[in-house]
């Protein structure tokens, strides 16, 4: 264990002397036989923004969630401002000053701002009364924490951006000292992120206190006064920001060294194996999602889509995959893709060389309930390597699958054990064994290391990498930009349905691709 | 890793389900002012005491093999096929047309034709159901309940006015030609010299139920497309993923299902009563469901509680018989068993799942 700094993260403008504003004493929470949360002990100072960070399943949300009274703890005890508080449920949490920003955003999409933040928290039973009160004082809250909002916007016409600042003002509104962001900046562009951030130092600066959630480094390091590590349910360290690194915290998150940076060699590209052009697709909702997408990937090169997520990757992806119908034309190895007829499909994909690691591997990528083995082998069922006539080869499909455990290092090497059974990480590791062991001409990937713990980052990137190398063709898309900047040979950003430019990656920067990101392009400068 | 071993999950579980059942059935009797533990007994008795009963309870459990694997089957892909009873009636309008149609000179001629005819006619009726699920959405539930009284409307009509023999009062076929009564257990074990009552309807429709159950299991868990039926069922996301078509999966399952189904036919209708008449599936398609639930959708599974539900059904009928209890009362505990070991089954699974919890704690507590 880390020697813990001074654990009351002290911030500057706090009164020394002044209780903490969140005190958790040995706080143990356990689901079944997993010990989410074990003896874990917080205090944040009021006036802080302290940062929790660990990887996906370390129990931050559990803890947060004990917090805010979504879950009660099995031992240990809250204190807020001093005070012991029992919080049995999120009413009691927002009486006691607490507010929460979830993940994903819980507004309704067809009320206004105005409706949105008095829904719950309406003083009697005729609206008319509460919503010109609301009115003035959420206008009163806006300018004082100047977060401009219309207050008469529908939600589904506004930005994530705005919608993420609503959230904040509906905590503001109902009176929250503490304010806890579950994974705040997932669906932001960096631009839209800097503003958060500056939001929640003008918060700050107010006197409230924040507690702020991530497995972004970055984002620790920017904004927060003190930070707490969690690893496997267990508190780690606690930390002052200005005093450690982003090595540090990694190494506290992981147990060891970690590899922040992708090592590896440029890109010996070859021929062209993919070639898209004027690929457009039309949804259920008749909203077109790609408005005619082209582009070119070449043997042994990787070329990574940027993006918010939401701006078409997902239909490019499922495009090439054979999921979703669209129009245009898609040529592999110079044969044109059949993109709308009867056997325009996952099958026939695999069938051209085309692998696919979907964005959503729990969704997508496995059957959860299925064993290891049987992930192996699904998508390929097919095959007669697989099959001994009528029937499928069981015995020889759990020899291959052991081979392929070991060489992805997936971790319990147990082929009987359900996919559900293993972390994130080592689900990912499954998808990435059969869909990369195919030896495919062309990979695309989606999102491969999202809820991935760093230790496996490191390793499906060196995979990729080492695809890319063996002269295959790898599209990847990821919302996570560090990871597109680091694996990437060039990069293409979409927005909108589009791509908007395509640069490489040691002629631009993040500010540049934030913008592009954003659908600025350069001739229009910054906004 | 499982919060129970798999024996404890397939085996204990449903096996104080039952227990359940069967304590609260005894406190029904009881409150009825008679003896539960001589009740038990008369069952016991009555379903495997002699050869006779345990004809009667093997017959009726081969009705509900065929009918809880068609359930099985469609319950793999994610489908509530509750359309059995419907499926299963038109089987045997499939079967009695076969037999009717030739003069058969020979059983093993007639029963695989029967067999054809009886799967051809319960696969068609699910196959409407399945077509608009698959294309139009519309929910398999609702279209194959429809769809189970069209059959009997349709059975009624074609007893009535096409199968009925001229000058007949009665609403059911003509009986089926000799050369296609099927063997009963008492003529093939009597090959082996071994003695079974004469009386009891099972016959060879037995055998083909427990093949069913193997080739059952071999779809589900050695071929390319029981793999697929059970990944779209567990995931249709995953399943358009790899390729999979469900329009092809929800079509191909309900046939399957529905022809489980309709074979059931060459058992009731072809082997007992040798031919056609009105509501002859007797509500086996609906206890098919139950059998399935407390079968875990596994042929094994399927077998044993078809067995457990032709002791019921026999022992029940004995019960009535001899000791003035109500008919209605049978119906009472066969429903208590098909609530607690299919609908009410987490209510056993959770505290059993959390005892098993609390003993590994300890001993590892213990370590």
């Amino acid at each position: 264990m880390k020697d813990l700094a001074d654990n009351s993260g002290q911030p500057s403008g706090a009164m020394p002397d002044a209780p903490p504003a969140i005190e958790l004493r040995g706080i143990s929470k356990a689901f079944g036989p997993v010990q989410a949360n074990k003896d874990i002990s917080l205090s944040v100072a009021k006036g802080a923004i302290h940062g929790i960070i660990g990887e996906n399943g370390a129990g931050k949300s559990t803890l947060m969630s004990i917090l805010y009274g979504f879950y009660k703890a099995d031992a240990g005890e809250i204190l807020i401002n001093g005070a012991p508080t029992d919080i049995p449920d999120s009413q009691a949490a927002i009486a006691a000053g607490i507010g929460m920003v979830f993940q994903h955003f819980k507004l309704v999409e067809n009320f206004s701002v105005l409706e949105n933040v008095v829904l719950g928290a309406e003083d009697g039973a005729l609206l008319r009364t509460t919503m010109s009160k609301a009115r003035k004082h959420l206008t009163e809250i806006a300018e004082e924490y100047e977060m401009n909002v219309d207050p008469d916007a529908l939600i589904e016409e506004i930005g994530v951006g705005m919608q993420q600042r609503v959230e904040i003002l509906k905590s503001l509104y109902r009176h929250a000292d503490i304010l806890i962001l579950d994974e705040p900046t997932g669906v932001l562009t960096p631009a839209e992120a800097d503003h958060l951030f500056r939001i929640l130092r003008g918060l700050k600066d107010e006197g409230k206190t924040i507690i702020l959630i991530t497995h972004k480094l970055r984002e620790i390091m920017e904004v927060t006064d003190t930070v707490s590590v969690m690893r496997r349910g267990e508190m780690t360290a606690t930390v002052k920001t200005a005093e450690t690194s982003p090595e540090e915290l990694a190494e506290l998150m992981v147990g060891r060294k970690v590899l922040l940076r992708v090592d590896k060699k440029p890109a010996q590209p070859g021929e062209t194996i993919l070639k898209v052009s004027d690929l457009r697709v039309v949804d259920d909702d008749n909203v077109e999602r790609l408005k005619g997408v082209s582009l070119q990937v070449r043997a042994g090169e990787i070329l990574g889509i940027a993006g918010v997520a939401g701006n078409g990757q997902s239909e490019l992806l499922n495009v090439l995959g054979g999921i979703t119908r669209a129009t245009g034309s898609v040529q592999v190895n110079g044969q044109e893709i059949d993109l709308t007829g009867k056997h325009s499909d996952g099958r026939s994909r695999r069938e051209r060389g085309i692998s696919h690691v979907p964005e959503d591997r729990q969704r997508a990528g496995l059957i959860m309930d299925f064993s290891a083995w049987e992930n192996i082998v699904f998508g390929y069922q097919w095959d007669p390597a697989c099959n001994n006539g009528m029937l499928m080869d069981n015995d020889g499909i759990r020899r291959e699958t052991a081979g392929k455990m070991e060489r992805f290092d997936v971790r319990p090497p147990d082929c009987y054990l359900a996919a559900k059974s293993f972390s994130g990480g080592n689900q990912q590791k499954i998808v990435l064994a059969r869909e990369i062991e195919r030896n495919p001409d062309l990979l695309l990937v989606g999102q491969p290391t999202r809820g991935v713990d760093i230790g496996a980052i490191e390793f499906i990137h060196q995979r990729i990498i080492e695809l890319r190398d063996a002269g295959k063709a790898i599209l990847l898309v990821s919302v996570e930009l560090d990871e597109i900047m680091g694996l990437s040979d060039r990069i293409a950003v979409m927005f909108d349905g589009r791509i908007m430019g395509e640069r490489l990656p040691g002629e631009t920067d993040e500010r540049e691709l934030g913008l592009l990101m954003a659908g600025v392009t350069s001739g229009e400068g910054a906004a | 890793m499982d919060v129970m071993p798999k024996w404890a999950d397939v085996v204990l579980v449903p096996l104080i389900s039952l227990l359940l059942a069967f304590a609260i059935s005894a406190l029904v009797i009881l409150g009825i002012g008679k003896d539960p533990v001589e009740a038990v007994k008369l069952m016991v008795t009555g379903a495997f005491g002699s050869t006779y009963g345990w004809g009667y309870t093997l017959f009726y459990a081969t009705n509900f093999i065929f009918t809880g694997l068609a359930f099985a089957v469609a319950s793999h892909a994610s489908l509530f096929n509750i359309g059995s009873e419907g499926q299963a009636t038109l089987g045997g309008l499939g079967v009695a047309l076969v037999c009717l149609a030739l003069p058969w000179p020979h059983w093993a001629l007639a029963l695989p034709a029967a067999m054809i005819g009886g799967a051809l006619f319960g696969a068609a009726w699910a196959f409407l159901p399945a077509w608009l699920q698959a294309k139009r959405g519309s929910h398999i539930v609702i279209t194959t309940i429809m769809f189970n009284f069209i059959g009997a409307a349709v059975l009624n009509y074609m007893l009535v006015n096409v199968l009925r023999p001229e000058g007949s009062q009665d609403p059911a076929s003509a009986n089926f030609p000799p050369g296609t009564n099927l063997p009963t257990l008492h003529e093939i074990l009597g090959v082996f010299g071994i003695p079974f009552s004469k009386a009891a309807p099972v016959n060879v429709s037995f055998l083909i139920a427990l093949l069913a159950c193997v080739l059952v299991w071999l779809l589900i868990w050695r071929t390319r497309f029981g793999f697929e039926l059970r990944a779209f069922g567990k995931s249709e996301s995953a399943a358009v993923y790899a390729g999979i078509s469900p329009a092809r999966i929800i079509i191909v399952a309900m046939l399957i299902s529905g022809g489980l189904s309709g074979l059931m036919a060459i058992n009731n209708v072809m082997g007992e009563a040798e031919r056609l008449v009105l509501n002859s599936v007797e509500g086996a398609g609906f206890i098919g469901i139950a059998v399935a639930l407390m079968g875990r959708n596994h042929p094994v599974g399927v077998a044993l509680a078809a067995l457990l539900f032709g002791f019921l059904y026999q022992g029940g009928a004995e019960l009535a018989l001899w000791m003035s209890i109500p008919r209605e009362l049978i119906v009472v505990i066969q429903g208590l068993v098909i609530l607690f070991t299919g609908a009410l089954d987490n209510m056993v699974r959770m505290p059993i799942e959390k005892l098993f919890l609390a003993m590994r704690r300890s001993a590892k507590a213990g370590e």
